[in-house]
């Protein structure tokens, strides 16, 4: 694999979000409003509790994390989108690029997007609402990690449903993860969800993840190995996805798809 | 006109397409074409819309995978190792617009690291000189007239000093005075870099001006193939458009052999 057109896809994404508002607003904008609206709702359920129970870091590092891997995902599925929107798929994939090499352009594009949405909500959950990750210690980066590799997956998968049903199709992506929440748990506990919703939970690693915060929170022992089920689980789900996105890429050379994207005939 | 350059034609074989086919379902686009380009060789590839020209760029830029057939660039299949076979190909088309959200220069650094260019700055620098782009380095391509976003599809076709050059009707979109400085311009190429070039047009007058070899495609088929300024007198056409119009009308009716 070569790494320069890796760098080259990475590149392209800096030069559209330098040079367009429209990109680079939603990257700090609609997590700073997320973390305003719902550290204000943990505030008023604090009042509410009375001291009994500090909603901060169950309800907004849950909405944090949650917002971290939606970035994730929404960051792979956007870089792809951009060679959908601009029609450059011939110009593209004419080259020597390979379905690796774009796949990793688009995977490191996400993580330096993301990286960015990230720092501002650590920095306004922390310094406006009080929320201190530092409690959570080293147990931090596993967590993300599964978040992040499972973003991946959903955002290679994402990527690959476009190609194969054609451009109108993005409006299915934007709401995967708002279809993906309840099953994960992200402000309640999975045994809360009926046995069949408990189940499909159990086969998506944002569960563990979620699982484990509270559990770390409420100062109950976490479980090593279940996190360690979500990781395998999220590496198993990129591998899936990739092998998913390069089917629908040789599909689309196959049958002309990809030749004629430009049009909307492909489903 | 141009003089075909002494050595054009018998030189190393940058495109080899042999037996190629492509089916959709019953459909038939493109039906066994085989044929060669030469290094310093323009090929000019004609024939009336639907007639298989694109499918059969598309199969050789390996964005179509044929049905039947192989394509080999500067002897390496496609098939089997696309990456290196691509590195050595690049292609204009004008329905294959660049970006327009990126600045000319952006375009070419972006296409430059994907072809994985060496001193991607010094040939990028090159490229804007050469084709008098360096007043629009900053400016989205989007905002360009037809010609320059033409100079500019050159340009990035450039980049990676390609063996084989895939011209898809370069000069669709030009006025006849930028047209002419485009034809100027990618004949010298052939001769000055080398390169095999496979050129579409419906603009006979320019093919006769800058191809040394035409292949008439109808039905997905090569129905004719020959000197284009000796091809008329041949079949008893007063000038290459009637021929091309004869062969468009009725291609069938009268069979032509192949006159390679």
């Amino acid at each position: 694999m070569r790494l320069k057109p890796v760098a080259g896809i990475l590149l392209r994404q800096f030069y559209l979000i330098r040079g367009s508002p429209v990109r680079s607003l939603p990257m700090f904008a609609w997590v700073a409003i997320d973390i305003v609206v719902w550290g204000f709702i943990t505030r008023y359920l604090n009042s509410m509790a009375a001291g009994r129970f500090n909603y901060v870091p169950s309800l907004l590092g849950a909405v944090l994390m949650w917002d971290f891997f939606t970035r994730i995902m929404q960051g792979v599925s956007t870089a792809f989108l951009e060679d959908v929107w601009s029609r450059n798929f011939l110009n593209l994939f004419a080259t020597p690029l390979t379905i690796a090499e774009y796949i990793l352009g688009l995977v490191v594009t996400s993580v330096g997007t993301s990286i960015v949405g990230l720092a501002v909500m650590l920095v306004l959950a922390t310094a406006v609402f009080g929320l201190s990750f530092l409690s959570l210690g080293a147990l931090l980066v596993p967590f993300l990690l599964v978040l992040f590799g499972f973003g991946i997956a959903l955002g290679i998968f994402a990527s690959a449903l476009v190609l194969r049903l054609g451009p109108a199709s993005e409006w299915l992506v934007w709401p995967l993860p708002a279809l993906l929440s309840p099953f994960v748990g992200v402000f309640y506990p999975l045994a809360t969800l009926p046995r069949w919703m408990q189940a499909v939970g159990h086969l998506l690693p944002p569960s563990y993840v979620f699982e484990g915060l509270r559990a770390v929170l409420a100062g109950r022992p976490f479980s090593a190995a279940s996190l360690a089920l979500g990781a395998a689980i999220a590496v198993l789900d990129i591998l899936l996805a990739s092998y998913f996105f390069s089917r629908v890429f040789h599909y689309a050379i196959r049958t002309g798809l990809l030749a004629r994207y430009s049009a909307e005939s492909a489903a | 006109m141009y003089a075909c350059p002494p050595d054009c034609g018998s030189g190393k074989v940058v495109l080899s397409v042999a037996g190629l086919c492509k089916t959709y379902s019953a459909v038939v686009a493109v039906a066994d074409v085989s044929f060669e380009v030469h290094r310093r060789e323009v090929v000019g590839l004609l024939g009336p819309n639907g007639a298989g020209k694109t499918t059969t760029i598309n199969m050789i830029l390996g964005v179509l995978s044929p049905t039947a057939g192989s394509v080999h660039i500067g002897g390496v299949d496609l098939a089997r190792r696309r990456a290196a076979a691509l590195a050595q190909a690049n292609f204009s088309a004008v329905y294959a617009a660049l970006p327009g959200n990126l600045t000319v220069a952006q375009n070419l650094r972006f296409f430059g690291m994907v072809y994985g260019i060496p001193e991607l700055g010094r040939r990028v620098a090159g490229l804007l000189r050469q084709f008098e782009l360096e007043r629009l380095r900053d400016t989205k391509c989007g905002l360009l007239s037809s010609g320059e976003q033409t100079r500019v599809a050159l340009a990035k076709a450039l980049l990676n000093r390609p063996q084989l050059l895939l011209l898809d009707e370069p000069t669709a979109s030009l006025d006849p005075a930028a047209a002419q400085t485009v034809r100027a311009r990618i004949r010298s190429l052939a001769v000055e870099t080398g390169c095999g070039i496979l050129w579409t047009s419906h603009n006979m007058y320019e093919v006769e001006e800058v191809c040394d070899r035409v292949l008439f495609l109808s039905h997905g088929r090569i129905l004719l193939e020959g000197d284009p300024r000796r091809l008329p007198r041949e079949h008893g056409a007063a000038t290459l458009e009637e021929l091309f119009i004869r062969l468009a009308r009725e291609p069938l009716a009268e069979p032509l052999e192949r006159a390679g």
